[in-house]
């Protein structure tokens, strides 16, 4: 079941490419059809340090984090960004990964099954569709969209 | 005397210094100084600063305008509250120093109760709450209300974060007695800045409680209004400068360097981003109009950790003087910290330290530029404000307008071709503020801006190693 853009203008969800990703296409239009859709978005861009999605996920008080990473680096990017919540104080953010989130071709269940392992709740492969994401994201965060989304 | 004139009172910490300034001239028609009071009765320093004045010119005018400043009694002192270190509390940092206070304190994330209870007992002048982009992070601010009134604080809040519960926080600090108002957030947005507000708010609290609590407004009957903290008219009279006005041209972007017995203070006005497209900002973009304070950069109280920071051996390599010599000089400086300079060698090393001083205090202050390897090859970052293309530096201090050297001082701020990541101003033009005149320019700003720039324009002089006309013994803060 679909939120509603009211219920979703409650929710904050802070995007951007992770390390020395530029490939900032994909992220860009990611965080726009979200904001279309209603939610919050606090777009870091690209070129963007782990530690400062997880800052401006405190001062936003953000419901979920949205990693992007194209270049073939984010297992090393990703490492330990569950662990860092936690240690922010942000155990319960939802967080997502998406992009071309390995080298060559692997398979995905493969690399779906170690993003979860690090802490992800859920991982996007390449071609993702941004209809699929907010319904995802709609499943996921229906229960703070109605009251206090702390 | 051609016309209406002014009189201009800095309320210091060791001396009350007053100049009397003719408005339609824009030239100074004399000053005055006496001790600072303000422990015991400010007026009796008053007293002494006018019969000084007096003598200079024969009798006193009936001024159109009597305007002061003060950083007396320690100046404003202020801490600063946010949550996230490089965000609200670099904001509210960023605000409170734009405001003319001397920061004692700066705290980000939760504060324990240990940290509330060692904040009412510094007994701050002012303290700016900030935590949380508006509609974003409530607890961290609301928890840091409540320890701050379980410990007893005593001094007005500025409440500066998120508006949603920003009303909420004042009232829970308004039931232990704290005079809490509530002022725009510093970030209202994830990394935008908006520091006015918070300035305008500290700026009114200075006005309606702090020139009381000084004892100042027991000589209200003798001036008109004691508008703002010493550094802030500083600022005010180089933002002035800058922007100019229909009669006057502004001047641009440009710095301000002070170089004081206890502090050096860097202010720029200039917007400082990227000057090539292709550099990508990064980190918490900064105030138009910023204020750094260097306290460990003090041509007197601090002149030991100059020659420290620079380096032992970099310093004697630069300087021209043995280790010795240097430990010599510095000894006498702690000796006499009101000491000045007797003779060339003393002067040359004064002039070493506030070379040290300036340098380092300008590199803090402006932005730099970091390359990251990505794979593709090298991205350009920028991290604060690119400073390259500012137009204009001013130096003011009793180093730079009493010594022969402000030339060489004055360079010491400028881009470092073996230091090219540091956004240092190129190629400025080098002016020297004789006769300490921006803080004066910053008090007529509202009053008379006219008369202000055409002061400014009069005694802001372009050649640093020609004009030496310093009316006083020292500048304000040295
Ligand atoms: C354009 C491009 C570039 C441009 C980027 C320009 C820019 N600033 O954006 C330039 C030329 C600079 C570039 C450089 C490089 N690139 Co390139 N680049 C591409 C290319 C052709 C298209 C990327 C793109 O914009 N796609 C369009 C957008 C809309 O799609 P998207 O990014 O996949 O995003 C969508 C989804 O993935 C999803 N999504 C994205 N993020 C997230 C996050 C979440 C949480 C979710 C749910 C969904 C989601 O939603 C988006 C919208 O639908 C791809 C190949 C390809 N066709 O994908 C290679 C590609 C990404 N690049 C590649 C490489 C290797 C590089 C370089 C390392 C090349 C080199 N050796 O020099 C450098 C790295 C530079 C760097 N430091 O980042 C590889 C990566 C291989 C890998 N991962 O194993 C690719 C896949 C090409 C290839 N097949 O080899 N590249």
């Amino acid at each position: 079941m679909s939120l509603t853009p009211e219920q979703r203008g409650k929710l904050t969800l802070v995007t951007g490419v992770i390390g020395a990703d530029t490939h900032i296409v994909g992220n860009r239009i990611l965080s726009m059809a979200l904001e279309k859709e209603g939610y919050k978005v606090v777009a870091l861009g690209a070129l963007t340090p782990a530690e400062d999605f997880i800052k401006a996920a405190i001062e936003t008080a953000a419901d979920a984090i949205l990693v992007s990473s194209l270049y073939g680096q984010g297992e090393l990017d990703c490492r330990g960004f569950r662990d860092m919540c936690i240690e922010a104080g942000l155990e319960d953010i939802t967080l997502y990964v998406g992009g071309n989130l390995v080298v060559g071709k692997q398979s995905w269940n493969d690399v779906e099954a170690r993003y979860r392992e690090m802490g992800f709740n859920r991982a996007f492969p390449p071609g993702t569709r941004t209809p699929d994401v907010v319904d995802m994201l709609d499943q996921d965060l229906k229960g703070r969209a109605g009251g206090a989304a702390a | 005397m051609s016309g209406e004139s002014a009189l201009l009172i800095d309320f210091g910490s060791t001396y009350t210094k007053l100049r009397a300034i003719d408005l339609d001239a824009g030239t100074i028609l004399g000053a005055g100084q006496g001790p600072s009071t303000v422990t015991s009765d400010i007026n009796v320093g008053l007293d002494a600063a006018l019969g000084d004045l007096e003598t200079a010119l024969g009798s006193l005018p009936d001024f159109r305008h009597r305007l002061a400043s003060s950083s007396a009694a320690g100046g404003l002192a202020m801490v600063t509250v946010g949550l996230v270190k490089e965000l609200t509390a670099e904001a509210a940092r960023l605000a409170a120093l734009g405001a003319g206070a001397k920061l004692i304190g700066a705290h980000a994330y939760k504060l324990t109760d240990k940290d509330a209870a060692g904040i009412a007992a510094q007994k701050p002048d002012i303290l700016l709450l900030a935590g949380g982009t508006d509609g974003g992070n409530e607890e961290t601010i609301r928890w840091n209300a409540e320890k701050l009134a379980a410990a007893g604080l005593a001094c007005p809040v500025i409440v500066a974060g998120n508006r949603v519960c920003a009303d909420d926080v004042a009232e829970t600090l308004q039931g232990a007695g704290i005079d809490a108002r509530v002022a725009g957030n510093v970030m209202p947005e994830f990394n935008v800045l908006d520091v006015e507000p918070a300035r305008a708010a500290i700026r009114d609290v200075f006005i309606e409680r702090i020139v009381h609590a000084k004892g100042i407004d027991r000589a209200e009957a003798r001036f008109d209004a004691v508008l703002m903290p010493t550094p802030a008219a500083v600022m005010e009279g180089a933002r002035l400068l800058a922007a100019g006005n229909d009669a006057f041209p502004g001047w641009g972007d440009l710095l301000v360097v002070d170089v004081g017995g206890a502090t050096t203070d860097v202010h720029s006005i200039a917007e400082g981003a990227p000057v090539s497209g292709s550099v990508i900002q990064y980190g918490l973009p900064e105030p138009y109009a910023k204020r750094t304070v260097e306290g460990d950069l003090g041509m007197r109280h601090n002149a030991r950790t100059i020659v420290a920071t620079a380096g032992e051996d970099a310093f004697v390599r630069e300087s021209g003087f043995s280790a010795d010599r240097i430990d010599a000089f510095l000894a006498a400086i702690e000796a006499d910290p009101e000491r000045l300079p007797e003779n060339d060698d003393e002067r040359d090393f004064d002039a070493a330290l506030a070379r040290s001083a300036v340098a380092r205090a300008v590199k803090r202050h402006a932005g730099r530029i970091e390359i990251k390897q990505s794979v593709t090859g090298p991205v350009t970052v920028q991290y604060g404000k690119d400073l390259t293309a500012v137009g204009t530096v001013i130096g003011t201090g009793g180093v730079l307008v009493h010594g022969d050297q402000a030339d060489d001082i004055l360079h010491a701020a400028l881009f470092d071709e073996e230091d090219a990541q540091s956004l240092r101003p190129k190629k400025p033009k080098l002016m020297i503020d004789n006769a300490y005149s921006l803080y004066a320019v910053g008090l007529l700003a509202d009053a008379a801006p006219d008369a202000a720039l055409r002061f400014a324009h009069n005694n802001i002089a372009g050649n640093p190693a020609s004009g030496k006309e310093g009316i006083h013994g020292r500048s304000p803060a040295a």
